[in-house]
């Protein structure tokens, strides 16, 4: 039984393969006479068992049938699609893959996610903030799209015979706050807003504080507020209706991790110089908690792996050429730890509570009716945290967020931290803007990576474009060439102001 | 594409027909509503699709009751169009000035006699019981002299929809959302933005987990508003003298409703 178990893990990849009826020869016959004859007869059955394995593999060309069962849980051997990362980036592409994919099961789509609870995943982690007061057209059109997705979610995510979707809507608006220096960009913004046709409004310090008795606005010199489609939803009932859509519709689903690709390459002389072109053939996927993993033959890779987007990139060779070559760009795409703390404060502001965001960048929101609030802020570049792990600096709040609190909102004077979490943004070092699209060096990696914490409400807009990129060659719905890859190559900036 | 998959399923036929015998000992939950149509639609995809189409269908068909009259508001104005829209979906209208309503009759007809008061601004609808739901409100949006609305028992109505209420924050004064299924809290918040509004009726909102609770945190959010309804005592007195305009044929209206 061991040996046989043995010469099958040789065949190809390591793992147990359950055996066929003959070889369970019982241990007590070890000490009989006849044995070195049934040694060999057993030999022969193995060697038989091994060709006979591979003929039946033969026989069915393109096929991952395996007529002697598999581990539970890998994935298939063959994808068009591999999408790294579950988050709710990966979900979504995979899903707008399948729903617009031309005929039914015209793609094999798979997902691989590294945790299954996803403890780090900064989809489950995050705020569940959704606005329409960016800077940027796109951002704004996609945020736009968002809010009609979710709005109709039913339609799009329901699953026959499963109960509707429900993602807690709040739809309590954003209000940003500036102060003197910053009254100029923020009515600007709201115009760029307003033609985009969002619905948001500016307030005077007067009509700021007829609406909210409870503001302090000593130094606020405009605010607006977002009337419509605006407020916060719960990312989990997000994250699990994309799964839950994808996967009814055909998406394979593997826990498993992607430790690195198998990629051929070959140089093409250019105008600019020679480049080395590669494309990605094989996945490897390391399955959890044993050595056991699965080369994932596939045509297309999305790197959707959010704060690891960067890793996972040069697993592939991006980034990792000599600098000041195109092969030395790298994705400039890394995680930053940043803190919610959730408090509590019972004469706190009512039920007309928005997601307040002050002139000096904190927000807060209110969180449920029971007088509990959540809220962060994120630090200056000079004094980011340590990202190793996810311990929270409760100095943090006392130091930095706290004072700010207390000016804004003076009953916030008196509160009560209840707990806090961190998690990581997907920052993007070069310009706080969304990553998407192919590589211009590896051909099939295509990037929906870079959202620098405004991703989770983009998700629906943005797994589409990405779907729209690889089934039809180019975006349909909005158009997001801005946010190709080729900007850190020509170094132009794609800027959103409001980044929180 | 499914018969490989039916042959093959053939075998388990047997089974589902024995889990719907009513004496069955087996504990088996409401065959006829969960279980049948799941396990077919597990099993066969012609069934899920047929199923999946249904839903389809009657998404399209909400849509297309609560579609944009932008034909009528181009030749007629905004007031007329929200009045046409109103009386198609069986509800009531009053434009300014006028004592009476206009509504439909029990075959769902009505007098075409409103078209005349193109000039005259909308002041109170009357959608109890109908399927309005967000896109719906494109036609009402307009109405700046809107003063009473009523969306009771509409199962529509959910919390984007109230979202959009704020259009009418400088003139309305009276809103019911009594019975609505889908509305919570959370939509019940952005009506803060109201500032005019002095009668609110949230009488029987099931999904409103701490009535209570929420009716203090509603009257706070509107000082100036009396809200009735949502905490347990003042339910039932408000849901009977809730609607009580002046001249309304109240028999006639709407006959031939399923009674909420
Ligand atoms: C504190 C905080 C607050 C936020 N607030 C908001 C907000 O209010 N509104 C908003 O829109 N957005 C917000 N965000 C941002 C938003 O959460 C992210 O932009 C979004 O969730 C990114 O989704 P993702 O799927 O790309 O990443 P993730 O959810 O992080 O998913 C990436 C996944 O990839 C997996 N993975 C990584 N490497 C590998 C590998 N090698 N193999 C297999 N799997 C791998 C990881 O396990 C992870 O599950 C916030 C973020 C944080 C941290």
């Amino acid at each position: 039984m061991i040996r046989a178990g043995r010469l099958c893990r040789g065949l190809g990849r390591p793992r147990p393969l359950p055996l066929p009826a003959g070889g369970s020869a019982p241990r007590s016959r070890q000490l009989r006479t006849g044995l070195p004859q049934r040694r060999d007869l057993f030999r022969d059955l193995e060697k038989e068992v091994v060709k006979f394995q591979k003929k039946l593999k033969e026989s069915l060309p393109g096929s991952d049938w395996d007529p002697l069962g598999t581990t539970k849980g890998l994935p298939p051997e063959r994808a068009d699609v591999v999408i790294v990362g579950g988050g709710v980036m990966g979900w979504s592409v995979a899903y707008w893959l399948k729903a617009l994919e031309p005929r039914r099961d015209a793609l094999r789509v798979v997902v691989i996610e590294k945790d299954p609870m996803y403890s780090q995943a900064s989809t489950v982690l995050s705020a569940g903030g959704i606005r329409q007061q960016f800077s940027l057209p796109e951002n704004i059109q996609m945020s736009l799209y968002s809010a009609f997705f979710l709005r109709t979610i039913n339609e799009h995510l329901g699953v026959v015979n499963e109960p509707p979707i429900d993602i807690q809507f709040n739809p309590s608006g954003y209000l940003f706050l500036a102060s003197e220096n910053g009254a100029a960009v923020l009515e600007e913004n709201v115009h760029i807003q307003r033609a985009e046709g969002a619905e948001v409004c500016l307030l005077s310090p007067a009509q700021l504080k007829k609406k909210y008795p409870w503001i302090n606005t000593n130094d606020v010199a405009v605010a607006s507020y977002g009337l419509e489609n605006e407020g916060w939803f719960d990312p989990w009932s997000l994250l699990t209706a994309f799964r839950r859509k994808a996967m009814s519709m055909g998406v394979f689903q593997c826990f498993g991790e992607v430790t690195s690709f198998t990629i051929s390459s070959r140089e093409i002389m250019m105008p600019e110089g020679e480049l080395t072109f590669s494309r990605i053939n094989y996945v490897r996927v390391h399955m959890p908690n044993s050595l056991e993993y699965q080369p994932v033959e596939c045509s297309l890779v999305v790197n959707a792996a959010g704060p690891w987007s960067q890793k996972l990139a040069e697993m592939a060779g991006v980034g990792i050429g000599p600098p000041d070559t195109q092969e030395g760009i790298k994705l400039p795409v890394e995680p930053r730890k940043r803190y919610i703390f959730v408090w509590h404060c019972p004469d706190g502001p009512g039920l007309d509570c928005p997601m307040l965001v002050d002139t000096t960048q904190a927000y807060f929101r209110r969180e449920g009716t029971g007088g509990n609030y959540l809220g962060g802020l994120s630090p200056p570049e000079e004094e980011e945290p340590d990202i190793q792990d996810l311990e929270v600096d409760h100095n943090f709040f006392q130091e930095k967020i706290w004072p700010h609190l207390a000016h804004r909102v003076p009953v916030f004077k008196s509160l009560k931290v209840k707990s806090a979490w961190a998690g990581y943004y997907d920052y993007n070092t070069f310009d706080q803007n969304a990553v998407l699209g192919p590589h211009p060096l590896v051909e099939n990696m295509l990037f929906i990576t870079g959202f620098s914490g405004h991703g989770l409400q983009l998700s629906p807009a943005a797994g589409r474009a990405v779907a729209e990129l690889i089934l039809k060659g180019k975006f349909m719905t909005i158009n997001m060439e801005k946010f190709s890859f080729n900007r850190f190559v020509s170094g132009e900036q794609v800027l959103e102001r409001n980044i929180i | 594409m499914a018969a490989p998959r039916a042959l093959q399923e053939c075998r388990a036929f047997p089974r589902l027909l024995g889990a719907r015998r009513p004496y069955s000992s087996a504990p088996c939950p409401d065959p006829l509503k969960g279980g049948i149509l799941r396990y077919l639609c597990n099993r066969f995809y012609d069934i899920e699709y047929l199923v999946g189409w249904c839903a389809k269908l009657r998404y399209r068909n909400l849509r297309r009751k609560n579609a944009y009259y932008g034909y009528t508001k181009e030749i007629y104005g905004d007031n007329v169009a929200a009045a046409y829209f109103v009386l198609s979906n069986r509800g009531r209208v009053r434009f300014q000035g006028q004592e009476t309503w206009f509504c439909v009759d029990w075959r769902g007809k009505y007098s075409s006699d409103f078209l005349q008061l193109r000039d005259v601004p909308v002041v109170a609808i009357d959608l109890s019981g109908s399927v309005l739901n967000y896109n719906g409100l494109d036609n009402l949006v307009k109405l700046t002299a809107l003063r009473s609305l009523d969306l009771s028992r509409c199962p529509h109505v959910d919390d984007w929809t109230l979202s959009r209420l704020h259009v009418f924050k400088d003139s309305l004064e009276e809103l019911s959302l009594a019975g609505c299924p889908q509305v919570t809290e959370r939509g019940l918040a952005c009506l803060h933005q109201l500032e005019h509004l002095r009668r609110l009726d949230l009488s029987h909102l099931p999904s409103v987990p701490t009535p209570g609770l929420i009716q203090i945190l509603v009257e706070e959010m509107l000082p100036q508003c009396e809200v009735v309804g949502l905490a347990p005592d003042s339910g039932a007195q408000t849901s009977r003298d809730g609607r009580e305009e002046p001249g309304v044929p109240s028999g006639a209206r709407r006959a031939g409703e399923i009674p909420a």
